[in-house]
């Protein structure tokens, strides 16, 4: 009994352990263990917060960063699927071309960031188009394979109802595929924030990741602290959502 | 065997064909979108040049500093998730989360902490690669054969002995497919974190082509990279695949 309500109290208690990690490197620094000006106290970072809020405009780069992250992932989705269906659809196709859609995939894309600069200038469409490729790959893959794993009989009852192709595809397919499809934009999203976030830093220009580096070189410590644990906040958020939704949608089937 | 490879051959002509026709067409800066045989003398060059492979040897050795440490720290990390189902419901959580977040952005701390030089590239690589390392020990120990468990308990293993007689073993499998996501992550790591602020290394080299304008060389230095990362993915994952394959043979 004791052993399970351990269990229920191992969430809070892992939150627990990083607030008293915290306090440990606040005595550290304090007693001169570890060098303050490298390490920032952890209530300097904390009191740091307001301050980017007021003075750099958080919530304006974070609406910024989320919509070149939802406009990335959008056209990652549309792309993905319809290439993503093409595949399916023609088996030929999919033999030739799927080797090349998974080298994409396997392929450090953030890497072309400088080649990305020349073809599209240093502007946010470059930011969405470093992201849309990124995340391009996986949603194919993805597709195909949800599509792949429909199982024969739905598609037999089809055929035995005599169902037009067109009828085939939106009574059959696409629900059935539903929940590849929602992986499919999970991992849109995913790589589309990912890959995001790290250009603005590397690029120095745009959202959230830009003012990392923007902290940082002005020795901002406390606030470069506290900026990314403000962006590792925004992702954990974002991908607790997204999971939430994809149970939900397991469920509901 | 043919009736793939057919198919794979003639998109492969295919896709060549279209970038060749893009390239001659003018209709894309000729300097961005090349022709095959600038690309293909690019990588020539970089490959010819002795400068890329002192650079590639730093870049080789931030790598390897940094799978060591960071592929330590998550085996550490996963034996003990894996090992513990306290731990792994106070903290997994977080590691699954953290796991998929930028690393990049950590480069600036890193740099105060480790300096300018090598030493926070390989850093960087470390934290990328300590994630996925440690998410797949972790499952890794969890799906480790519960009979072999008890075959080791049975004739009195000790700590150390079942670790390395009865769980190290038993999880070859997703100890190799944790690393090569790590290498992945790490090398990718290292490279942003020179292209960002260095002056030796493969990212430096890319970032000098692309603040020269020499578009050949940076399609040659990308190249080259690729193929290196995609030749030890495929090497791991051949060699993970034959682990599970003779795995599956010895349970039978």
């Amino acid at each position: 009994m004791s052993a399970t309500r351990w269990q229920q109290a191992a969430p809070a208690l892992g939150v627990l352990l990083i607030v008293a990690l915290a306090a440990l490197l606040q005595f550290a620094i304090r007693a001169d263990w570890v060098d303050g000006y490298t390490v920032p106290l952890p209530s300097e970072v904390l009191a740091s917060l307001p301050r980017l809020f007021v003075e750099e405009h958080v919530l304006a780069r974070f609406a910024m960063t989320a919509g070149e992250t939802f406009a990335a992932a959008t056209m990652a989705l549309v792309a993905g699927l319809a290439f993503g269906i093409v595949l399916y659809r023609w088996p030929r196709l999919r033999a030739a071309f799927e080797p090349w859609v998974a080298v994409l995939a396997a392929a450090p894309l953030v890497l072309a960031y400088p080649l990305f600069l020349v073809l599209f200038g240093r502007g946010p469409l470059t930011i969405v188009v470093i992201g849309f490729a990124s995340a391009l790959a996986p949603v194919i893959l993805k597709t195909v394979e949800g599509f792949a794993a429909i199982r024969q009989v739905l598609l037999q009852v089809g055929r035995s109802m005599r169902l037009s192709p067109a009828q085939e595809f939106s009574l059959i397919l696409v629900p059935a595929a539903l929940p590849h499809i929602f992986t499919g934009l999970r991992l849109a999203l995913v790589f589309a924030l990912i890959n995001v976030v790290g250009v603005e830093f590397l690029i120095n220009l745009g959202g959230l990741g830009q003012l990392i580096g923007e902290l940082s070189e002005r020795y901002d410590l406390p606030g470069t602290w506290a900026a990314i644990g403000l962006v590792v906040l925004v992702s954990v958020l974002f991908f607790v959502v997204l999971d939430a939704g994809e149970r939900r949608l397991g469920r509901r089937r | 065997m043919s009736q793939t490879l057919l198919p794979r051959l003639v998109a492969t002509i295919l896709l060549l064909v279209a970038w060749q026709a893009m390239a001659l067409s003018g209709l894309l800066f000729r300097d961005v979108v090349p022709p095959l045989q600038a690309i293909a003398s690019g990588v020539g060059g970089v490959l010819g040049d002795s400068g890329f492979y002192a650079n590639l040897a730093i870049t080789g050795f931030e790598l390897a500093v940094a799978l060591v440490l960071g592929g330590a720290g998550g085996l550490i990390a996963g034996l003990a998730l894996g090992g513990s189902r306290f731990l792994s419901q106070a903290l997994e959580r977080w590691l699954n989360y953290l796991g998929p977040t930028p690393k990049i952005i950590l480069f600036p701390v890193l740099i105060m902490m480790f300096g300018v030089g090598a030493g926070s590239k390989m850093a960087m690589g470390a934290v990328s690669c300590f994630f996925p390392i440690a998410i797949s020990v972790a499952a890794g120990v969890r799906g480790v054969d519960p009979k072999l468990l008890q075959v080791g308990r049975s004739l009195r293993a000790g700590r150390l002995q079942m670790l390395t007689k009865i769980y190290l073993p038993a999880m070859l499998a997703p100890l190799v497919n944790g690393a090569r996501l790590g290498f992945g992550v790490a090398l990718i790591g290292v490279l942003l974190a020179e292209t960002k602020l260095s002056n030796q290394g493969v990212g430096f080299l890319i970032m000098q082509a692309y603040q020269r304008f020499d578009m050949p060389r940076m399609y040659g230095l990308l190249l080259v990279t690729v193929a290196f990362a995609a030749a030890v993915n495929i090497a791991t994952d051949r060699l993970a695949i034959r682990l599970r394959g003779s795995r599956v043979r010895a349970n039978k």
